[in-house]
Order: C-alpha cells, then sequence, then structure tokens
C-alpha cells in the first residue's frame, strides 16, 4: 500500500517536472535572428558586389540561326541532363527522367516513414535514405561538372587543362546494340533481385515498409541506379541501346 | 523635475513619430515580443523560437538567403527592365547599351546574373539542409513540396532569363533546351508514340513557333520578368505561413 503511493506521488511529481520543462519558454527570435538574417544578406551582397566586379556576365556574339555554336552547351543547372543525353535518347533524359526526379523528389515525405532524425542532423538512424539521397545528389553534381568542364566540341571529352582541338586522341569508338532478348532477361534480373534482396537479407528499411511504399521506393532507386549501370555499360562496353523497338530506344 | 530634453527624445515625441513607431526601444523583454509584432515584415518570424533555430549551423540561413537573392533579382531585374527591349531588333543591342553607355549597367547586369546562379546554388544546398535534417516528416510533408515547386521554379526563371541577352550562347542553348520538348512522349513531334505535328507540340507551346524566334523572345521574357516571379513570390508565401502552421522550424522530438 505505502509503496503504491510513493510511486504514484513519485510519478506526479515526475509528470510536473516533464510539465515544467516543456513550458519553460523559447528565447526571443529578437534580436538574435533578425541580427544574423541582416549578417547574411549583407555578406551575401558584399560577395555579389565583389563577384560582379571581378567578372563580367557572359555575352557571346549576336545570335545568327544560320551558325549553330559548338558545343552548346544548356546553362549550367540543366548540364546534367544534357550531360546525361550522351547515354539516353532525349525522350527520357530530357523529359522522363527529370520528370521522375522531381515526383520522386516530392514523393519523398511520403515514402520515409522512419520517425526519426527531424530537426537534427542524424545519419545513424536513417542510414538507407541519408546513403541514397547523397548518392543521388552527387551523381547530379558529378554530371554537372562533367558536362561544364570536360566536354568540349561534339560533347567530346576533354580534360579541363587540355585545348579543345581534336587531334586523333578520341579514336571513333563503334557502338552496338544488345539483342533485345537478352536486355529484357538481364533487366529482369535486375529488377527482380532489387525487389528480393532486401527483403530476403530482412534489411531494416524494408521490413518497415508496408507493399505499396516498398515497391515505388525500389523502384525509382533502380531507376536512379540504371544511370551509372548505363554509363557503365556505354563506357567500357560501348553499348549503345539496350532496348531497340520502333517506337522508342533505352 | 524639468529636465531638458534631447533632440531625438523630442522627434520620438511628436505624433508623427509615434504614428509610425508604436513602442520605444529599450530592451524589455516587452519590447523584444513588440519588435517582432509591430512590423509586418519581421512578424513573418515567431516572438519565440528554439534556440537551436536560430543556429547558422542548423538552418546555414540558406532559406533566408535565396528569399534575399530572390528580392535582389526582382530589385535589378526591375532596374534592367528600363534598358531592354524584348525584340530582336534591340535586345543584343541593349546588352552592349548597358555595357557602354548605362551608368552601372554592367555591373547591374552581373549582379543581376551572378545573383540568379547564386539563388540556384542555395536553393540546392536549402533542400540539402532541409533533407539532412529530417525537417520534410510529418507534419512538413507538403510544405517538402511546395519546396520542389519552388526548386524546378527557380530553374525555370534562370532558364527563361538565359534567352534574353540574344547572344549565341543564349539561342542555341535554348534550342537545345526546347528541342527536348520535341522530344516529350505523346506531345512531342519527335518524341515516342507522338499525336502531334510540329506546329501543335510541346516546343510549339514553348516557343511560339518551330524555332527560337521572335515570338521566343517574347514569350520568355514575359515568363521571365512577370509570370514565374509572381508565382514564385506567392510559393513562397505559402512556404512560410506553412512552416509555422506547421509548428514552426523542425526541432528533434
Ligand atoms: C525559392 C526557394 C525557397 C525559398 C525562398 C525557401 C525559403 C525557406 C525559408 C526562409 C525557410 C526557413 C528556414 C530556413 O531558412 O532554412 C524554409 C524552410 C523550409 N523549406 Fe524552403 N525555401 C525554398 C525552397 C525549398 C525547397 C527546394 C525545399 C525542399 C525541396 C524546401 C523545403 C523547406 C522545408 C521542409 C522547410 C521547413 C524546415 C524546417 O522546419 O526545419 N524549401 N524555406
Amino acid at each position: 500500500m505505502a509503496e503504491e503511493k510513493t510511486e504514484a506521488v513519485e510519478e506526479k511529481a515526475a509528470k510536473k517536472a516533464a510539465q515544467a520543462k516543456k513550458k519553460e519558454r523559447n528565447p526571443y527570435v529578437w534580436p538574435e535572428l533578425p541580427f544574423k538574417e541582416l549578417m547574411s544578406a549583407i555578406l551575401v551582397m558584399a560577395l555579389l558586389i565583389v563577384w560582379a566586379l571581378w567578372l563580367d556576365a557572359p555575352l557571346g556574339e549576336i545570335a545568327t540561326p544560320s551558325r549553330t555554336e559548338n558545343p552548346a552547351k544548356a546553362p549550367w543547372y540543366f548540364i546534367g541532363l544534357q550531360e546525361i543525353l550522351v547515354y539516353f535518347d532525349p525522350w527520357y533524359s530530357g523529359v522522363v527522367m527529370p520528370s521522375i526526379i522531381m515526383v520522386g523528389l516530392m514523393a519523398i515525405p511520403y515514402l520515409d516513414t522512419n520517425p526519426k532524425g527531424v530537426g537534427e542532423y542524424n545519419f545513424k538512424s536513417r542510414k538507407f535514405i541519408m546513403i541514397n539521397f547523397l548518392i543521388g545528389y552527387f551523381m547530379w553534381m558529378f554530371a554537372i561538372v562533367v558536362g561544364q568542364f570536360m566536354r568540349g566540341p561534339s560533347w567530346l571529352f576533354f580534360w579541363p587543362w587540355e585545348p579543345w582541338d581534336d587531334s586523333g586522341h578520341h579514336a571513333e569508338v563503334v557502338l552496338k546494340n544488345i539483342d533485345n532478348n537478352i536486355s529484357l532477361i538481364a533487366l529482369g534480373i535486375y529488377f527482380a533481385l532489387g525487389f528480393i534482396l532486401p527483403k530476403l537479407f530482412k534489411m531494416k528499411w524494408a521490413k518497415n515498409l508496408d507493399f505499396m511504399r516498398y515497391s515505388i521506393v525500389v523502384t525509382l532507386l533502380l531507376l536512379m541506379y540504371m544511370v551509372p549501370v548505363k554509363v557503365v555499360l556505354r563506357q567500357i562496353f560501348h553499348v549503345r541501346y539496350l532496348i531497340t523497338t520502333p517506337w522508342f530506344n533505352i | 523635475m524639468s529636465e531638458k530634453k534631447s533632440f531625438t527624445e523630442k522627434i520620438m515625441a511628436t505624433q508623427i513619430w509615434k504614428s509610425i513607431f508604436r513602442h520605444d526601444f529599450k530592451d524589455t523583454p516587452a519590447n523584444r515580443g513588440k519588435m517582432i509584432r509591430s512590423n509586418v515584415f519581421l512578424h513573418l518570424h515567431p516572438l519565440r523560437i528554439p534556440k537551436h533555430a536560430m543556429k547558422i549551423r542548423f538552418t546555414w540561413c540558406m532559406g533566408g538567403i535565396t528569399f534575399f537573392l530572390f528580392l535582389v533579382e526582382c530589385i535589378t531585374g526591375i532596374l534592367l527592365m528600363f534598358y531592354y527591349h524584348p525584340v530582336v531588333e534591340y535586345a543584343y543591342m541593349d546588352m552592349k547599351y548597358l555595357q557602354f553607355d548605362v551608368p552601372f549597367g554592367q555591373i547591374l547586369r552581373n549582379i543581376h546574373r551572378w545573383g540568379a546562379h547564386l539563388m540556384v546554388m542555395t536553393v540546392m544546398l536549402h533542400m540539402l539542409r532541409v533533407f539532412l535534417t529530417g525537417s520534410y516528416k510529418p507534419p512538413r510533408e507538403f510544405n517538402w513540396v511546395i519546396g520542389v515547386l519552388l526548386l524546378t521554379l527557380t530553374l525555370l526563371m534562370s532558364f527563361t532569363g538565359y534567352l534574353l541577352p540574344w547572344d549565341q550562347l543564349a539561342y542555341w542553348a535554348i534550342t537545345v533546351g526546347t528541342n527536348m520538348g520535341a522530344a516529350t512522349p505523346f506531345i512531342g513531334v519527335e518524341g515516342p508514340f507522338s499525336l502531334v505535328d510540329k506546329f501543335s507540340d510541346v516546343r510549339f507551346v514553348l516557343l511560339g513557333g518551330t524555332t527560337v524566334g521572335a515570338n521566343a523572345l517574347l514569350r520568355f521574357y514575359v515568363a521571365h520578368v512577370i509570370a514565374i516571379p509572381a508565382v514564385v513570390f506567392v510559393g513562397c508565401a505559402i512556404h512560410f505561413w506553412r512552416i509555422r502552421k506547421d509548428g514552426g522550424i523542425s526541432r528533434p522530438l
């Protein structure tokens, strides 16, 4: 009896303490936050003015529709897509893939059901999504850097320190297509393994997703990793298309 | 006791001053609240927020810097509009005019151009920060969605601006970019399963023609100076409002 009573009292005290802690009010934003914002704004403006004094915005010759530019580069933030154009046809690299990326990004909060790591930099409890997101982010940056600094006329590869003259070191490689049947089997295996392995190895992230979310996550990731796969196939095995049809090629 | 009032004190006692500024500036807790509450812009902030949320280490101030750069682009953009004609005959000449004749014209153009690049970089970094702090998790899912839309619009704003100088770089970059439109499945003339001809496909809608020309310049101009920025502005309003409605900036549970 007595014990129970002390327990109840203790519980009450603990509750009260928790409530008091909750009530402990947050600090005022004035003056700290507006001051930091003002400082950031001043710093950014200073940086921008120095940059603008130092470098002039580019201006080429007047537009002449009859004279093509070579290379015709997209602005840097789209150059990643242009770089992917080496590996996939325009309907995919320029339209379908960017659409999937945007929709995929928007879907992240609805696919990631792990409640941990809100409002803090917490890698440990979110390993799976952290690694995959960062790989995707890095691939984006990587494609931009290659496209911006390592592509010359006819989108040939040049190191940044190489002059843009094509004196023969770009040996003409003959690209070949893979037989549709072989590709379909390979793709089938790729997707099947992608779906089965995480479940087989009882990976934590896979266990925590319902079927619908699991399918979407796996599909999106397999599509994402198709890009480096195709890069390897193209650069090392000189493959142009995996699948050829009268309507489209992949 | 009649003390002599200083000049400032006299000014601050006038009806005009008091009609504009509703409180004095002594550093009291009450005034810290009022500083925020009595100013429409500062009032985007809550009066109090958790300590960690004010740390540059936490937000990198990236969202704020992105918005600041958007404002810089609006101001420098409006100034540029005084000198720029969105027609093929003048567009390129206006760039030269800015460079050689307009006082501070070149630096104005430089700030607008580099500011746009910087804004694209900061919005990418802001997205990375929001991801790393898990700030898209419930109840902030939809604000992340709005964020992705803002990212897309920021890219489009930059892209439409790229054509306006009407030089070779711009012309061919936009040609490459909009040719992608022609490759859209179903509704692009060169895309798989095309259902349209070249006078009714995506590229035609973007360019007002089949190639980059006077109509494209006008379309990109209108999109660049009013249509997209207006949507971004409204998008930012929703984004900021939702940060507060979703329980303020994210914090550890
Ligand atoms: C024009 C572009 C954008 C502007 C001006 C903007 C502005 C801001 C600002 C000022 C904040 C307050 C906290 C901070 O500074 O970090 C914020 C928070 C947030 N932003 Fe953005 N943002 C933009 C784009 C994005 C993008 C691309 C995403 C994600 C894809 C995003 C998702 C979020 C989320 C989820 C929050 C809440 C963060 C938290 O509670 O910790 N925003 N944004």
